[in-house]
């Protein structure tokens, strides 16, 4: 979309004095009714007009149409393709054809590991799923793991071990790394560096201090773009020593997020989200329900269902911090901040009122003052070791990585490495500018890089070794709370790929031992005593090593724990800051080649295939820019050019980056999207910088934003009240809309008096809009992707999306959000335009769609009041890639062009139950059926049922009085029914 | 002004609007002919097998049951095509010499698998249970006729649409009792409809028409 005059920002201002308040709204350009967002609403695919090409004229068409048609029929008579059944030789006792097996396993994402079960399909891993057991997952998943089975069949992995670019094979390298050992043995390894990201596997950390005994010169270095270094250097900065920092929010009745993301990011945030949810339902009554208060730079999913939330730029943030310390007795000096005083006066004054039960949390990419503050203020608090408490750090050696890379490249520098193995991690992209990777390792004389892809550190390195994905190898690693995983393969390797034990091994003098061998090798020495077979199979069956969260750790504050803090100076106001931080979809760009993660519309800003320069509408306005304008992003004398987002709710006077895209060699999908913001990102500037400056280019951008996609229009689609109103009106939700009476259509209706009706509730006041979901219905129903101009045509195939509304002042508006599925309505509009009866009604009450019967004519999609309905307007599956075969759910059709399609409620699964309880001779029970976005989500938003069994879960829930259903109004009577959010203000902020 | 056509040609006109109309019907009826026919289902048409076994054989002659090879049928939605061990469990003591069963041999010892040839084949948008149909009384000849009768394997049924859906609309006519699911030379009886009814109330069928039953 082009900006045109009309869309200016000025124009939004003069709009909005008229605005009312409590009104919905989408995005800037819905609030000001520009002619954009008119001709947006109604041209519901908009990108129609441009796909045409204009080489052919309306006859040519004509006749082409013709002739596909009898080509068509033509195709009909050849006879039906041959095919072969091939089973086994030996067939492995533990399959059923047709069943699939689960295995616990565990994805590591910077060091922390999150349980999974990894569904498996005759050997191939197709799904993974949340491990109950585990305690940073509980059953739930994260779109990064989802997404990892696609990462897993990446046609563009690195699939051979090559030496300068040339296929050499693992033999050669094992005998050139003998040879490099060998000579290393006889210095003691002097010029041997090892440089690893976070290292929390007990495997691999035994393995490098072997190592680090055989060559006692080595050393070892650990580097993570994106981690929680300043959460380790504040722990010692308050308490001496290393600590690894855990919440008990079910615990917490009050919570202030200083910036942490700590719903939607982190080694935890699965449990956490959990947890906060448990405390958000509306039964408990006032005293049960939690008050979330979050201050932030960039607004997040935390941010959104906070109750109160306070855009603040980074600089201001250290000086809020600090005036709330000073309030709840922390003998800090606080210079004042810029936050009014009354909401600060409120805030302290609940904290204080929850001495014990409240808990502040400082953001992982805040300084490590910060977290010495939250550390003070949760002691001050007397919230240790109720919602707080502490354990020995769970990696395996906590240091400040920032100094470990300097380090390094320093020593690189002068010449004093000759054998560097760098082992994950792509530095040359991530490495602070300050620090010039690139002209260190350019001195090492054997480089080696061991990676998924073959990445613009690759490029660099003499060697390169393909990495084993994680459903491809042996290995180990801890959660947020110590907890240790023995993560086991799916499949064997599918390329020449090596798990990190096995290249480390060469140098252990143990070539060829096999992952397995070094891994239960490790465990058999651990548990010495112990019978290893019973321990191994116990560990892998449950995902879990009994008993190995570590315990709890009682520590003290420094006496002179203040001194070392600097004394924070009053931020210099007319500066604009900048502030990085982890994409929430592709992360540090490991993730870049990640299609379904490139395509998901990012939790608040919708935007996908991009990252921009997110600023506040107001400054903005002040410096003159509109929406996707593309300015020179100047930081101390490094650029880059990135296009303008005015984002509602993003603090005045500060920009924020999102790092991970920009990458230069990251295979089809990921290779030159988006800008790089490395390119500014100065170790003095991790996550925050003063002095940014702007410089117009005059040039615009298309942005493939999807916030506007699918507009409902207006309406009472979300519903939101305190819980003071639904205390006093319990039915206020119902009564915001109107619900026709059931009987009234021309229709005859359905008798669900025998057997099931399926439906489900979505909690609203879960929902923090994490994406998880989403990336499980993609991953659960083989939905292809379409790439940024199709998005920005409005064709994602997502059949589940997560809708934004915004009310209020756009600069701080409070933000609902709503995941919207095919509500399978009752009065359905999609069944009764379908010429050829391709979507009907179903005997247990779901809205069917039928692929091999539509012809395509969109009528459905046309007559949909929701905008679930997706077309395949080109052949967007891709069917010849032999690699993402295997992927897909061998229970789902993969689409064709010109065909339908939509939420099915996950049928597959349904109708899988029913064959079991069938075949058991019993109803299916309650909770047997999971939809694969339940399934994935944190707070268990979702809730899928039989509605005719009055005791199922779901049955309850469509009877809560905050049950209503989206435009009911139309008389649809859809099947999926929400239930309105609700919140809690601190009635001194808000008077009500 | 002379005529310039013919009193004739309105006969002809006639004809061929209606003879056009005529070949029409008769093209398409030939073309549904086509398509039902066996040589476009392949229904009566043996398939070539890289060994040529004798389901007739090893069921009627040596008695052995489906299940023997066919393991996951009840439990499954794909029945089973055994593995080459399970040959071999017979053929390492006789027939051991057999040319005939030099592929299995080769199949045992190299490795690889023996590729046969499928002879139900169903769309890829069509997911059906075996396991199911068993549990709920469908024998195996109801839809696979007298396998044990095949000296070499086809199929006896098209497996079209409208052939599953006559037994999904009236499942009386086809169910037999559990336990003669397996018995190849079960015979309807007399009064299958009324016998057909107290199975499906006893197995508690239902009528699946739903599209999602078999199409997602």
């Amino acid at each position: 979309m082009k900006n045109t005059d009309e869309s200016g920002l000025d124009l939004i201002r003069e709009r909005l004095r008229g605005a009312r308040g409590q009104e919905y709204w989408r995005s800037l350009d819905e609030l000001a009714d520009t002619k954009e967002f008119r001709r947006f609403l109604h041209n519901e695919f908009p990108g129609l007009a441009g796909s045409w090409s204009g080489l052919i004229n309306r006859r040519d068409a004509l006749r082409l149409m013709g002739a596909s048609l009898a080509l068509a029929g033509l195709s009909g008579c050849t006879s039906r393709p041959a095919e072969k059944i091939v089973p086994y030789v030996h067939p492995p006792t533990e399959f059923v054809p047709g069943k699939p097996l689960y295995y616990a396993t565990a994805m590591v994402l910077g060091g922390y590991a999150k349980g999974l079960l990894a569904e498996s399909h005759m050997g191939r891993p197709t799904k993974v799923e949340g491990n109950p057991r585990h305690p940073a997952s509980l059953g739930a998943t994260e779109a990064l793991s989802q997404a990892s089975v696609l990462s897993l069949y990446d046609p563009d992995r690195a699939q051979a071990v090559t030496r300068n670019g040339r296929i050499t094979g693992w033999l050669s390298f094992l005998t050139a790394m003998s040879e490099r050992a060998e000579a290393q043995h006889l210095s003691k390894g002097k010029g041997f560096r090892i440089l690893t990201e976070t290292v929390t596997s007990p495997t691999l950390a035994h393995q490098i201090r072997t190592l680090l005994e055989a060559f006692p010169a080595a050393k070892w270095h650990q580097y993570e773009p994106v981690g929680g270094n300043s959460a380790r250097i504040g722990s010692r900065l308050a308490f001496g020593e290393s600590v690894n920092t855990c919440y008990r929010v079910d615990q917490a009745d009050v919570i202030l997020a200083l910036d942490a993301d700590f719903l939607c990011s982190g080694p935890a945030h699965l449990r956490y989200a959990r947890d906060w949810a448990g405390r958000r339902r509306a039964h408990g009554g006032r005293e049960r329900m939690n008050r979330l208060y979050v201050v932030e730079t960039m607004p997040s999913g935390t941010g959104a269902v906070a109750e109160h939330r306070l855009p603040l730029r980074p600089s201001d943030m250290e000086a809020f911090a600090h005036a709330v310390a000073k309030e709840v007795g922390v003998a800090v000096h606080a210079p004042g901040s810029s936050v009014p005083e009354a909401w600060t006066a409120a805030l302290v004054h609940d904290l204080r009122q929850h001495r014990g039960s409240s808990l502040v949390i400082a953001g992982e990419f805040q300084s490590p003052a910060m977290h010495a503050l939250a550390h003070a203020m949760n002691q001050a608090l007397g919230n240790v070791g109720n919602t707080v408490f502490y354990t020995d750090p769970v990696e395996a050696r906590p240091v400040d990585q920032i100094q470990s890379l300097r380090e390094l490249v320093d020593e690189m520098k002068a010449g004093s490495v000759d054998l560097l193995l760098i082992l994950g991690g792509n530095p040359m992209f991530s490495a602070p500018a300050d620090i010039d990777f690139a002209a260190g390792l350019n001195r090492v004389e054997t480089r080696v890089h061991q990676s998924l892809h073959f990445d613009e550190t690759s490029r660099l390195c003499s060697w390169h070794i393909p990495e084993a994905h994680f459903l491809e190898t042996w290995s180990d690693a801890r959660a947020y709370d110590g907890t240790t995983t023995i993560i086991q393969p799916l499949i064997a390797p599918l390329y020449e790929g090596k798990s990190v034990h096995e290249l480390l091994s060469i140098f252990l003098d143990e070539p060829n031992r096999s992952g397995y061998d070094i891994v239960r090798g490790y465990w058999r020495n651990e548990i010495a005593g112990r019978d290893l077979d019973e321990f191994w199979h116990a560990s892998l069956n449950s995902g879990v090593v009994d008993g190995s969260a570590l315990p709890v750790k009682s520590v003290q504050l420094k006496e002179d724990w203040t001194t070392s803090i600097t004394a924070i100076t009053a931020p210099n106001a007319s500066e604009i800051e900048i502030s990085f931080r982890p994409d929430p979809s592709i992360f540090d760009g490991r993730f870049a080649n990640n299609g379904w993660l490139q395509e998901l519309p990012k939790p608040l800003s919708k935007l996908a295939w991009d990252n921009a320069a997110f600023l506040s509408p107001a400054t903005a306005e002040r410096l003159g820019f509109n929406h996707r304008d593309v300015v020179e992003l100047v930081l101390h004398g490094r650029s880059v050019e990135a296009p303008v987002f005015a984002l509602p709710g993003h603090a005045p006077d500060s920009v924020t980056v999102h790092l991970g895209f920009g990458r230069t060699l990251a295979g089809k999908v990921g290779t030159g999207v988006g800008f790089n913001p490395y390119l500014l990102r100065t170790s003095e500037n991790l996550w925050a910088g003063q002095g940014l400056e702007l410089h117009p280019t005059r040039k615009q951008m298309v942005l493939a934003c999807t916030e506007l996609h699918h507009s409902m229009e207006g309406r009472n689609l979300v519903r939101v009240g305190s819980i003071a109103e639904f205390e006093k009106n319990p039915g206020f939700a119902r009564e915001m809309g109107e619900t026709p009476p059931s009987g009234d259509t021309l229709y005859p209706g359905f008798d669900y008096s025998q057997g099931y009706q399926w439906g489900m509730v979505v909690n609203l006041n879960a929902c923090v809009g994490c994406n998880a979901c989403v990336v499980a219905c993609e991953a659960e129903n083989n939905s292809p992707i379409v790439g940024k101009q199709e998005v920005a045509n409005s064709r994602e195939m997502q059949w589940l999306r997560i809708d934004r509304y915004y009310s209020g002042d756009k600069e701080n508006p409070s933000t609902t959000l709503a995941p919207v599925l095919c509500m399978h309505c009752e009065n359905a509009p999609c069944e009764v335009v379908c010429p050829v009866q391709a979507t009907n009604h179903s005997s247990e009450g779901l809205n069917q769609m039928v692929y091999n019967r539509c012809v395509g004519t969109r009528y459905c999609s046309n007559n949909c009041p929701y905008k679930v309905r997706r077309f395949n307007f080109y052949q967007y599956s891709d069917w010849v890639t032999p690699s993402l075969k295997p992927m897909r759910n061998p229970d789902v059709s993969v689409r064709g062009r010109g065909v339908m399609e939509k939420c099915s409620y996950c049928v597959q699964r349904i109708q899988e139950a029913k064959i079991t309880a069938e075949k058991e001779d019993r109803l299916v029970r309650d909770g047997e059926i999971v939809t694969a976005c339940q399934q994935a989500c944190p707070t268990q938003a979702f809730t899928f049922g039989n509605i005719n069994d009055p005791d199922s879960r779901v049955a309850a829930l469509k009877r809560d009085p905050l049950n209503y259903g989206m435009l009911a109004e139309l008389n649809v009577r859809p099947r999926t029914s929400y239930l309105a959010k609700l919140r809690n203000p601190n009635r001194e902020i808000e008077k009500e | 002004m002379a005529q310039i056509f013919h009193r004739s040609t309105n006969t002809i006109a006639r004809v061929t609007i209606f003879g056009g109309i005529f070949i029409l019907a008769l093209l398409s009826w030939v073309w549904a002919e086509l398509y039902r026919s066996d040589y476009s289902t392949e229904v009566n048409v043996v398939r070539d097998q890289p060994v040529p076994f004798s389901h007739k054989h090893h069921v009627s002659d040596d008695g052995i049951d489906c299940r023997y090879c066919h393991t996951t049928v009840e439990t499954s939605k794909f029945a089973g095509i055994p593995g080459t061990d399970t040959c071999m469990t017979c053929h390492s003591e006789i027939w051991a010499d057999s040319p005939m069963l030099q592929p299995v041999r080769d199949s045992y010892q190299t490795g690889k698998s023996i590729e046969w040839a499928r002879v139900h084949v169903l769309p890829d948008y069509v997911f059906f249970d075996h396991s199911i149909h068993v549990s709920k009384g469908i024998g195996c000849s109801t839809c696979h006729g007298r396998v044990d009768q095949m000296p070499l394997t086809w199929s006896v049924n098209t497996l079209f649409m409208g052939w599953c859906l006559d037994c999904h609309r009236t499942p009386a006519l086809f169910v037999r009792p559990r336990d003669q699911v397996f018995n190849m030379s079960w015979v309807p009886p007399a009064d299958q409809p009324i016998q057909g009814e107290k199975l499906v109330k006893e197995y508690k069928i239902k009528s699946q028409t739903d599209c999602w039953t078999c199409h997602r």
